[in-house]
């Protein structure tokens, strides 16, 4: 009532006019976007599911983690391969591991197979999504229509395994309007790089290499489609213009954008060794990161545009060299398949049906005794062997315990080096405290430790998320003690922060 | 000689008799020949025995000594050749070839016990009519991969190799094409929710996933390359194909046998339906596969190369 736009939302059914519906244009647009309104049902759906679960599941934000794992599989389609099962839930892990810490682990993994499988949509045959929507036909018909899409699906990989691929609709839900040309959206977002990283906002930055990275997947993926079509048949490919002008332009936009990533790998190296502020200098070093995994990419679509030149020779001396025949034969696809294709499944039926009935060949009939069909109902079924045959006990042979230090020691040494992290301890106290509670023995130990913390293993312990972590530092004071020669360390315990870079860790996948 | 040459006037009597005899349409193949001097229960069981043989597609003629003498027999006596001809029309069958590269090659008429039936195939398909399709499809799929130009189904010479995965991308191939063409005319292929026969056949390939997990490790039936595996494995056991290798999915060969199968039976019998169905692909012997109308190059980077259809 109050929107001035009222009246034009009135529908035109209602107005008096010889039109009865709206014409097929405007509604083509409104299929479009109910259909992009389709592709992120599903994610929806999972948050909205995810109450039905037998467990308490409503911690976990379902769509989020489906988001992450469309980006990861994205991130891991290549020229032959897509993104391997188990690799994709582990490396869900810690995000969902950072909902609920708490929880064991059993249940993330449970979690993270299931949001992966539920963008497979396991349960249905085509392993797909429907949405119904509706649109007016070209004769004003209101008609309701199926709508089948795939968010994540399975490809044969290598040696026959399952890998999984993202398709066009989920990168575009992903990413946005990605239904735009490859080429010119990928130099967008390299100037917007170059632009950003001049004035220094490397946050933005970042967004845009990764979305740069999205588009070079995008683009060689686009690639990788045309090649293998042409290792089909060498004649359906315009080898005189078409291809060899379409390699070299890939070539050149190669070599192209080869050169200029490493430009910007080199404007962003500079930034993160100038940068001053340690939030800046890590994100630049992502940043190269990305930017080499880019260049990783176009040196293979590189190495793969190489190939096509001595394939098509091949090829067109298997094919084209061949002596001709005295007649020709019927085209197959082109007098079958192709105007088979576009028919009503229906009517496509019967045409395949009389194929298949005479293009099967023969089958023997079994014929059936009494006596043997008696014998057959009461054999019981051969299980099926899922874990093949019986492994043997092995034997084992108790290894002679031979450490230098009982478990006693190294517990006694350890609470001894259980330090206050604002307390930190000379070597030669802890020694002298090691003699007094354990003798020589846990002195030793204790001096091992300690010079083993000079150099912390940092990276382990940042992987592994931990809290606490022991170092020693030389500060130039030798040690005078008996046993023992060199510096006194100071020994003391860092305080990491473990949610933050659990945090940057997910961040970094 | 003389012996020879006594025989083959036997023999050619016998062909007259043999004519007379199919002319009649009472041919009685199993039964003891009838009292005539030239045909002899051993001369009929001789016949018998080879379509037996054709009966066992795997076995090549180059391997069994009693198959290549037969056959020899069949090539150089006419008489034998008609007795064996309507053993094989008694039991249903329709002979080929008789070749020693192709073996005895004979194929199940349409209400022959020996034919193969959609139903028989595929649970799935006798119930689901998406399955049914797609399987018929399948089939029609790894031919046309088998020989992809015309001059290759008409070559004797010719031997196609396929493998699983190649076919079934090959047939996305043709529906994206078809996907591209449609989206290009601003048509909507949605299909209408109450009328799911008139789907355009290309979407229900298209729709179905490629592949799949299973909890042990096999391929996904209901997917299209469990599909196509499934076409393949049996044509491999009708003695059509060879399987030589496991990569794709696993790649094949073609026999003689399909090729004659595909050209001489299936191919027109499908040809003849899609006739009936008022679609009349009109050829000139070229190969349809081939590269798009001058202006059209933009969708060869937008998309594979292949298969265009002029």
């Amino acid at each position: 009532m109050t929107s001035p736009a009222s009246t034009d939302l009135a529908p035109p059914q209602l107005s008096a006019g010889p039109r009865p519906a709206q014409g097929p244009a405007a509604d083509e647009g409104l299929a479009r976007r109910l259909r992009a309104l389709a592709c992120t049902a599903p994610l929806h759906d999972l948050d909205a599911r995810k109450a039905n679960l037998a467990g308490e599941y409503t911690v976990y934000a379902m769509a989020e983690v489906a988001l992450a794992a469309i980006d990861l599989v994205t991130l891991h389609m290549d020229f032959d391969t897509g993104a391997d099962h188990d690799q994709v839930v582990a490396r869900l892990l810690p995000r969902v591991a950072a909902q609920a810490p708490d929880r064991p682990a059993a249940e993330h993994e449970r979690v993270a197979r299931w949001v992966l499988e539920n963008l497979i949509n396991v349960g249905s045959v085509d392993r797909g999504f429907r949405a119904v929507y509706g649109t007016f036909g070209t004769d004003g018909v209101y008609v309701r229509r199926d709508y089948d899409f795939k968010l994540v699906e399975e490809v044969p990989g290598y040696g026959g395994a399952v890998c999984l691929r993202t398709t066009d609709e989920a990168v575009n839900v992903l990413v946005g309007a990605l239904d735009t040309d490859v080429t010119s959206a990928q130099i967008a977002a390299e100037v917007k790089l170059e632009v950003l990283i001049s004035r220094g906002r490397l946050a933005d930055a970042q967004l845009a290499a990764e979305q740069a990275r999205y588009r070079t997947v995008q683009y060689a993926e686009t690639l990788r489609r045309t090649l293998d079509a042409t290792r089909r048949n060498v004649r359906a490919v315009d080898w005189l213009n078409g291809v060899p002008d379409m390699i070299a332009e890939a070539l050149d936009h190669v070599a192209d954008r080869y050169r200029h990533e490493n430009a910007i790998l080199t404007n962003i190296r500079k930034a993160r060794d100038e940068a001053e502020e340690p939030e800046h200098k890590r994100r630049a070093a992502e940043l190269v990161d990305i930017v080499k995994d880019c260049i990783r990419r176009h040196t293979q679509l590189q190495s793969r545009l190489l190939e096509a030149g001595p394939l098509f020779r091949a090829e067109q001396d298997r094919q084209a060299f061949a002596s001709p025949t005295r007649y020709t034969g019927l085209d197959l696809y082109g007098q079958l398949v192709a105007p088979l294709l576009p028919l009503p499944v229906e009517r496509a039926t019967r045409v395949t049906d009389a194929f298949f009935a005479r293009g099967t060949g023969l089958r023997t009939p079994a014929s059936v005794r009494l006596g043997d069909l008696v014998d057959l109902l009461l054999t019981p079924p051969v299980e099926r062997e899922h874990l093949g045959a019986e492994m043997p006990e092995p034997e084992l042979i108790a290894t002679p315990d031979d450490s230098r230090f009982s478990e006693r020691q190294l517990a006694d040494a350890l609470a001894l080096l259980e330090l206050e992290h604002d307390a930190p301890r000379r070597l030669s106290g802890l020694l002298a405290d090691a003699r007094a509670a354990g003798g020589e023995d846990l002195a030793y130990l204790v001096a091992l430790l300690a010079v083993h913390a000079a150099s912390p293993p940092v990276g382990t312990a940042y992987r592994q998320g931990e809290e606490r972590l022991l170092f020693a530092v030389d500060d130039g004071t030798p040690l005078d003690d008996p046993g023992f020669g060199g510096a006194d360390l100071i020994v003391g315990t860092a305080l990491l922060d473990a949610v933050g870079m659990a945090a940057d860790r997910t961040e970094a996948t | 000689m003389s012996d020879n040459a006594v025989q083959h006037t036997a023999y050619s009597e016998h062909a007259e008799y043999a004519d007379a005899w199919s002319e009649q349409e009472s041919p009685r193949p199993q039964a003891p020949a009838p009292a005539h001097a030239a045909v002899t229960p051993a001369d009929a069981a001789d016949a018998a025995r080879l379509v037996s043989f054709g009966l066992q597609p795997k076995l090549l003629p180059a391997r069994d000594a009693e198959y290549a003498e037969l056959l020899r027999r069949y090539r150089e006596d006419p008489a034998f050749a008609r007795l064996a001809d309507a053993v094989a029309t008694g039991l249903g069958l329709i002979v080929l070839e008789v070749s020693p590269r192709a073996g005895m090659a004979v194929t199940a008429g349409e209400d022959s016990v020996f034919a193969v039936r959609m139903g028989d195939y595929a649970r799935r398909a006798a119930t689901d009519s998406a399955d049914r399709f797609l399987h018929g499809l399948a089939h029609l799929a790894v031919a046309a991969m088998a020989f992809p130009r015309p001059e290759d189904l008409a070559d004797d010479a010719y031997i196609g190799r396929l493998t699983v995965n190649g076919v079934d991308s090959f047939v996305r191939q043709a529906c994206l094409r078809l996907e591209q063409r449609a989206e290009e005319e601003g048509e909507n292929t949605d299909p209408a929710s109450d009328a799911p026969g008139l789907e355009a056949a290309w979407r229900v390939w298209s729709r179905r996933s490629t592949t799949g997990a299973t909890k042990d490790a096999r391929r996904l039936a209901g997917s299209t390359t469990g599909i196509v595996a499934k076409a393949v494995a049996f044509l491999t056991d009708s003695g059509f194909l060879q399987r030589t290798g496991d990569e794709n999915g696993g790649s094949y060969r073609t026999t003689a046998r399909y090729q004659l199968q595909v050209r001489d039976m299936a191919g027109s019998a499908a040809l003849t339906e899609l006739l009936d169905l008022g679609i009349v692909p009109v050829s000139d012997g070229t190969a349809t596969l081939v590269p798009p109308p001058e202006g059209d190059d933009l969708d060869l980077v937008a998309d594979a190369g292949l298969p265009f259809h002029a």
